[in-house]
């Protein structure tokens, strides 16, 4: 088990397409970290940014993007891209700098002002780029992966639309009480059906939206926490950033074929159950001692995939556990009590960070309206493009 | 676009892959320069024509237009594409394509056949882009 690092502060810039840049949403969600922390910028010894698209300029730019933005101070400067991994590998880069003492306060900051529509690769021919051949040659966005784990659920587990709505109608009744989300209306199993099919079985309302957002986090060692009068901080615990093991089996995007099984078989486990195990080895938790979870809902289908992977229930009883209504508020196990993707949208650098002050918040016992009662032990889980694993740990 | 991923005309049509010489791992799309099996130190690769049938791991369509670069008219409407994934037996792997052009979602089930048919991607007054469709034999079993 590693030594534990401190949340300080978090904080948010409200979800939503907003038309502006994503330097306003991070710099909006840093000072409010900031705020949150009881910190001045010029406290920070350390900013990370997790990357995004600068208009107009060919390359990825965040950290030094935020921290001109902020005022320069002369802070040690970071930016990791690892696409919807990328606010995870920030923060597990600030607890690298934390645990080694190259840092005692860092700053990570994840902002985007998302494309409308589909996501889709960058410009020109680039048959070398996975991500451009699956586009080019298959036209397969990213609801057609969606598409094709819903269907395949449904002929495994026996999975309805129906159950799949449900989903939607848990996410979006919890998102409904939190003030940082971008839908905040309940929906009804009969709007979801009503909702045009996008990639069969999914339709509109089953696959989450691409949005503008912002979040950051300050973490710091627990002698310097202690030192600034937080004698009783949240506590990161665990950062699994782990890649798939050959040969991943499982079609995951943005691949055009799986590893073939023919030289080497499979792993026991699927790539996403090593994301949550590693996360619980490092934390020296397990999925029993949860209070809450925070998971990638892609999809409605997708949600379900993740209460199988982090150990929830069993594989295939996904279904059964969101009927028993564990995983809504008030439940065994609440899932996406921030409303998840479902209410919040994809802002892809910003959301493994938004995960964590979602759970920063419930463990604070500060999460008005949706507060998940007497919270102690949550769980953040994604999975980044191109094999990128994130999850994250945090206690109180 | 994508040369050497397939080869032949009608029955004789194949998905062409790579084969590790020392670990028998195969490759699609196809890997010309380091075996990518972790534990095997790394031999000749050479190139395989995959299993012509295999069984349907899933599927999906695509009831809205992809954006670029995938080619379409944007003078035409938009018809729904089908999106099959295979598993080949021998091969021990899952392969995504286009569905032929006349087969839809009602048409497929998990498990059941299809087979690997030539088809076109994309045609203008220049060129036509060939590629891979997957179609359901009718073979349930």
């Amino acid at each position: 088990m590693t030594q534990e690092v401190a949340v300080l502060g978090v904080g948010m810039h409200p979800w939503g397409k907003w038309g502006r840049s994503f330097v306003e949403y991070g710099v909006a969600a840093a000072q409010a970290a900031l705020a949150d922390a009881g910190l001045d910028w010029r406290d920070i010894g350390s900013i990370i940014g997790a990357d995004t698209v600068r208009g107009g300029y060919p390359g990825y730019v965040a950290g030094a993007t935020f921290a001109k933005a902020l005022g320069w101070q002369g802070a040690r400067v970071t930016s990791v891209y690892a696409a919807c991994a990328s606010g995870a590998q920030a923060v597990d880069t600030a607890r690298a700098q934390i645990l080694s003492g190259l840092a005692d306060a860092v700053l990570v900051v994840g902002a985007d002002a998302a494309p409308k529509g589909f996501f889709r690769p960058a410009g020109g021919d680039r048959p070398d780029d996975p991500d451009w051949l699956r586009f080019r040659i298959l036209g397969a966005t990213n609801p057609v992966y969606f598409g094709l784990y819903a269907r395949r659920r449904m002929a495994l587990h026996g999975d309805t639309t129906d159950d799949f709505a449900q989903v939607k109608v848990k996410n979006a009744a919890m998102g409904a009480l939190n003030p940082k989300a971008r839908y905040r209306s309940p929906v009804t199993a009969e709007e979801v059906a009503a909702s045009a099919v996008v990639a069969d079985p999914l339709r509109l309302l089953d696959i989450c939206a691409t949005s503008d957002g912002g979040a950051a986090v300050v973490l710091s060692s627990m002698e310097f926490a202690r030192r600034h009068g937080h004698a009783e901080p949240v506590r990161i615990r665990a950062v699994s950033t782990v890649t798939p093991r050959y040969p991943n089996a499982v079609l995951d995007l943005p691949d055009i074929a799986t590893d073939s099984a023919v030289a080497v078989d499979p792993p026991g486990e699927t790539f996403r159950r090593s994301i949550a195990r590693t996360a619980y080895e490092e934390a020296g938790v397990g999925p029993e001692d949860l209070s809450l979870a925070e998971v990638y809902d892609l999809s409605t289908a997708l949600e379900l995939q993740w209460y199988e992977d982090l150990g929830l229930c069993g594989e295939g009883e996904g279904v059964k556990l969101l009927r028993d209504g564990a995983t809504a508020l008030g439940g065994r196990i609440p899932v996406n009590v921030s409303g998840g993707l479902a209410s919040f949208g994809e802002a892809v650098p910003a959301q493994a960070i938004a995960q964590v002050c979602e759970l920063a918040w419930q463990l604070r016992g500060a999460a008005g309206d949706r507060q998940v009662a007497g919270a102690r032990v949550g769980i953040s889980a994604n999975q980044g493009l191109f094999g990128h694993g994130s999850a994250v740990i945090a206690v109180r | 676009m994508v040369a050497g991923w397939f080869a032949g005309d009608g029955d004789a049509f194949r998905l062409l892959g790579t084969r590790c010489a020392a670990c028998a791992s195969v490759f699609f799309p196809r890997e010309d320069h380091h075996c990518r099996n972790p534990s095997c130190g790394g031999g000749e690769l050479e190139e395989i024509a995959l299993s012509r049938r295999g069984r349907v791991w899933s599927y999906t369509d695509s009831r809205y237009r992809p954006p670029s670069p995938y080619v379409s008219d944007p003078e035409l409407p938009w018809e729904p594409c089908a999106l099959i994934a295979v598993e080949l037996e021998a091969e021990r792997i899952v392969v995504l394509g286009q569905a032929a052009p006349e087969v839809t979602v009602a048409d497929l089930t998990v498990g059941m056949e299809a087979e690997v048919v030539p088809g076109v991607l994309h045609e203008d007054a220049e060129t036509t882009w060939t590629t891979w469709h997957w179609r359901p034999t009718g073979v349930t079993a």
